[in-house]
């Protein structure tokens, strides 16, 4: 029973849109959106805009993933490495990666590199921060034992640091995926031809096609919530089960 | 197997200024090859850090703890805690907690060492679980699994049962016995249970409040497997219990 209830709750939220939509003219209907992405899924619109997005949160996201373990790892292990670059990544923290457009722009000019600039900016704080506060959390008894039973060097940070720190690395990549998504559709809406942030943005100056605006919409909502359950896969794993077990 | 354990004029402070407080003053003692060790006090009496100084996590600020004669600097294999809260690794499964501990092993006796330990504690066909699949129980039995599997010289054990149930206690208690026999380590137990002290032990160490002095040595002579219902047991029991400012009407 309680499993339909999202459901319904869907249900009644598009007929509450239907009722108010109709006859207005700044609004489409659910019909209207849902003929909408039927006709972009036709004519191969679609799939050329969901890819360039994807494409893009996959090398921005990637190459940030790979940046930020490294450092995340070093800063949460060293406290001098901690002190040196937590200021920085404050500082740059709070930038909105919109802010960063224009630069991106200067640099990267208007292709691909633009937007994986920003995914990347965007989905690099959060993850270093995640990383290194996983690894400062690991419990002392942990590296303790470690210490009693010989375990040093890499063998240390691969068999006890790491593995007591991905439970908050995954969280920390779940946000990350998350901002990575929000950003790229922003960062598509200037300067870029393809994309669904672009699907948007051309859907309404090619003649206010808001039916095709809230498709485009509705679609970075579903990928978004895909990508996320991809995500919580990760929190399933046997070797992380152990920190969100507790909870619950 | 076993070691001696001597601690020479020993004194541990914690803290600075005014918040410093002194958690081991003067302390002097010696543990013979293979005996068996539980020292008994108050909660927060320095306990805890007196095993920390023993197992080389902590160094003493005057004084030094010899094993077999020379001083201890730093954690070693020789020596395994088993600490109150349990530090058996999470993200592995029973076999790799015991394989991280085998250490320098050939590949070929791995697999042997592992299950021979596991069968010891009982846990044979738990290999492969994760510890948040164990019972409390059980997560203590792997604890000590892989305590053993290092092959210690000396076993520290910091309340190792504190946070199991009386008879699962009373169940690992018996079955650490059964296989400390085997090996042999030199054993010191912290614990504030009198019971369990006079249950396991050769003598017993009845520690002051802050900061800890060895108030009074108990020795044990009563034969194993002890039953505690035994007069001379009783009796340790009632003494004991004063010495920590227990009246035995109070508990009685």
């Amino acid at each position: 029973m309680t499993r339909l209830l999202p459901v319904g709750v869907c249900l009644g939220l598009t007929a509450l849109w239907w009722l108010a939509a109709s006859g207005s003219p700044i609004f489409p209907t659910p019909g209207a959106v849902l003929l909408g992405i039927a006709s972009l899924v036709k004519d191969g619109t679609l799939l050329r805009h969901v890819t360039a997005s994807l494409y893009r949160v996959t090398y921005g996201y990637g190459i940030a993933l790979l940046l930020a373990l490294p450092l995340g790892i070093l800063m949460g292990w060293s406290r001098t490495a901690f002190t040196a670059f937590n200021p920085v990544v404050q500082m740059l923290r709070p930038i909105s990666p919109i802010a960063w457009i224009p630069l991106a722009i200067l640099w990267f000019g208007v292709g691909d590199l633009s937007p994986m600039f920003l995914v990347f900016l965007a989905s690099f704080f959060p993850m270093v921060l995640a990383t290194s506060s996983g690894v400062q959390l690991v419990e002392r008894e942990y590296l303790w034992a470690a210490q009693n039973f010989g375990v040093t060097g890499l063998k240390l940070f691969t068999h006890v640091i790491i593995p007591g720190a991905l439970p908050t690395i995954i969280t920390g990549m779940r946000v990350g995926l998350g901002v990575a998504w929000l950003v790229v559709v922003a960062a598509e809406m200037v300067a870029i031809n393809s994309g669904l942030g672009f699907l948007i943005m051309d859907s309404r100056n090619a003649g206010m096609r808001y039916d095709l605006v809230v498709a485009g919409m509705v679609m970075i909502g579903v990928i978004g919530l895909l990508l996320d359950l991809v995500m919580r896969r990760l929190e399933n794993l046997k070797e992380v089960r152990w920190r969100y077990a507790r909870g619950r | 197997m076993g070691a001696e354990v001597a601690v020479r004029g020993v004194w541990k402070r914690f803290g600075t200024g005014d918040g410093e407080v002194s958690a081991l003053e003067d302390m002097s003692f010696t543990v013979g090859v293979g005996e068996f060790v539980a020292i008994v006090g108050p909660s927060g009496c320095g306990k805890s850090t007196l095993l920390k100084l023993l197992a080389g996590f902590e160094q003493p600020d005057r004084g030094e703890v010899l094993i077999d004669g020379r001083p201890i600097v730093a954690p070693s294999r020789r020596g395994i805690m088993i600490a109150q809260r349990g530090s058996v690794f999470p993200w592995m499964t029973v076999r790799q907690n015991l394989d991280l501990a085998l250490d320098r092993t050939p590949d070929r006796d791995r697999h042997q060492i592992i299950a021979q330990h596991v069968d010891l504690v009982g846990l044979a066909g738990f290999e492969e679980r994760y510890p948040h699949e164990l019972s409390g129980g059980m997560l203590q039995r792997v604890e000590v699994a892989r305590a053993l599997v290092a092959k210690p010289d000396l076993l520290y054990m910091d309340e190792p049962f504190g946070a199991l149930d009386a008879l699962t206690r009373l169940g690992v208690r018996n079955e650490l016995l059964r296989i400390l026999t085997r090996d042999r380590p030199t054993c010191l137990l912290v614990t504030h249970d009198v019971e369990e002290a006079l249950h396991v032990a050769d003598r017993v160490f009845v520690m002051t409040p802050r900061p800890a002095k060895v108030a009074r040595v108990v020795e044990v002579a009563a034969p194993r497997p002890r039953r505690m219902s035994r007069p001379e047991l009783v009796g340790l029991k009632e003494t004991i219990l004063t010495e920590l400012g227990l009246s035995v009407a109070d508990v009685a």
